[in-house]
């Protein structure tokens, strides 16, 4: 392989939007191993060091589908000064936030302490993740917005980690994973909800996350292809356990939003629920109204990676069910498959539909606006 | 058509590439094994700057289970989303109909031809006695 870099990498994006934008799922990344190490207790330090992170997945490094670029990430995005793509918040600046005018960025960090087998672990992890967002990140670029990352599996440690964090500005959501040990909707998660929803932060829940399960309902598949493509699967699974355990109607005021899992999904999936529900209600009766209904009402989604169909009525057609108050952009940044601001609407939207898409539907949500 | 000298060959080995721009636009150009391409170092699906890629070559399955690699070396992915070019001909491999990225021929000229031929000189002072890398635009 031969790969050779500019020597100014500043370079921003090819094209710049002007108006202001929301990109409301950035990826910040650890510029090394230990750079955790301020926010936690020696003990973690030392059981890092002795025992490292037993994940529910029995992989010994890395994720087990390989990624199709270097950290799943752009190739030029690696900052100057070293450190892997979305280490640097100056680079950030230069590359993602100042060109595009981002007015609101929403960080949501991998590769966290989420779905560690370790509770106690898990919930100190988490909690020093978000220190450091505020540290490295929030607190130093005002546009800049952190999500409280908690040790999804054990919903108590988690929801007192929001109670902590709830109020503080720097942070706008709870971020789960769509990956879990169990179905979202289940109960075990249920004091996540529930603090979110006292808190009033929307709950993310980004694709991703190795709950253990294999990754399809039909089993391991051999491809990282197959895994892309699973993540809308995935995020299918855990929207209609949250509908059919009755998440929404116990927690009427939360939102969630469906992070990087696409939305073309959406409506077939709403109206199959809707269709087995009027057949199957008395199975849930706790569920008291039409799925979709919940959906519509509870339920916002992240635009990256957008469906890309060949007719483009077809995008807008999904986009009218959904709601043109419910899409919030995302580049992705730093991942590979990022999306660039200028090139993702096609023509033919109107100036307020593009408005709110790019950034007032996110204000609004977030509560900045 | 105006032709720029890029480079002197010594500076251009095999297996390098050189990013320059060129009357406004982003240029590539590569030395593969001696054979001199150059191509706009822009993605036409969302704009990434294509030729920070890695050359890479070209997967293809006549039936499934045969995999053939070939044209090593050949084919720019870009950085971003991986669409794949042929860097000979500009030519993409995802919808080979509505994309490609615009190839720039070019070659080796002796000194001597450059210093009086109509080449304009990008970024090097030129000699008679070197050869020079010149991109046809
Ligand atoms: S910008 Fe090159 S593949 Fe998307």
């Amino acid at each position: 392989m031969n790969i050779q870099f500019r020597e100014s990498q500043e370079a921003a994006s090819p094209l710049t939007t002007k108006t202001a934008i929301a990109d409301c799922d950035i990826h910040p990344a650890r510029a090394t191993r230990t750079e955790l190490y301020p926010y936690l207790a020696k003990r973690w330090q030392h059981h890092l060091e002795i025992y490292g992170v037993h994940a529910y997945q029995g992989m010994m490094e890395g994720p087990p589908y390989p990624k199709a670029q270097p950290n799943a990430s752009r190739r030029d995005a690696y900052p100057p000064e070293g450190g892997p793509q979305g280490s640097s918040l100056a680079f950030m600046q230069k590359q993602l936030l100042d060109p595009n005018n981002v007015q609101l960025g929403v960080l949501n960090p991998l590769n966290t302490g989420q779905g560690i087998r370790n509770h106690e672990l898990s919930a100190a992890l988490c909690s020093a993740i978000n220190d450091w967002q505020i540290d490295k990140w929030t607190s130093k670029d005002k546009r800049l917005k952190a999500s409280i990352v908690v040790g999804n599996e054990d919903g108590l440690s988690a929801a007192a980690e929001i109670r902590e964090r709830a109020g503080d500005k720097n942070f706008v959501q709870v971020l789960l994973l769509s990956r879990n040990v169990e179905p979202l909707g289940q109960r075990r998660y249920w004091p996540i909800y529930q603090a979110a929803e006292e808190a009033g932060l929307p709950v993310g829940v980004h694709a991703f996350g190795f709950g253990g399960n294999p990754i399809t309902p039909s089993g391991w598949p051999s491809y990282y292809i197959e895994e892309m493509v699973g993540h809308s699967q995935c995020q299918q699974s855990a929207l209609a356990s949250l509908v059919l355990e009755g998440v929404f109607e116990r927690f009427p005021k939360l939102k969630m939003v469906m992070i990087e899992a696409g939305f073309g999904w959406a409506p077939s999936l709403a109206w199959r629920l809707d269709k087995v529900w009027q057949r199957l209600r008395s199975e849930v009766p706790h569920v008291k109204r039409p799925p979709s209904e919940y959906i519509r009402d509870q339920v916002w989604w992240t635009t990256q990676p957008m469906e890309d169909p060949e007719r483009r009525e077809d995008l807008f057609d999904v986009i009218n069910w959904i709601g043109w108050d419910r899409l919030l952009f995302a580049t992705d940044y730093p991942h590979w498959d990022y999306d660039e601001p200028s090139r993702v609407l096609p023509a033919g939207v109107s100036e307020a539909n593009r408005e709110a898409f790019y950034l007032g539907n996110a204000k609004k949500l977030y509560g900045l606006a | 058509m105006a032709r720029h000298v890029i480079a002197a060959v010594d500076e251009l080995p095999p297996g390098t590439r050189k990013f320059l721009e060129i009357d406004g636009r982003p240029i590539a150009v590569f030395n593969i094994k001696g054979e001199y391409f150059g191509l706009m170092n822009r993605c036409p699906h969302q704009g990434a700057a294509l030729c920070e890629g890695p050359l890479i070559g070209l997967a293809q399955s006549s039936d499934p289970g045969e995999i053939e690699y070939t044209k090593l070396g050949e084919i720019i992915r870009c950085p971003w989303h991986g669409w794949e070019f042929d860097i000979r001909t500009g030519q993409s491999y995802c919808d080979p109909r509505r994309f490609r990225v615009k190839a720039y021929p070019a070659h080796v000229e002796p000194g001597a031809s450059v210093v009086k031929g109509p080449y304009v000189a990008e970024t090097i002072p030129v000699s008679i006695e070197s050869d020079y890398v010149v991109v046809d635009l």
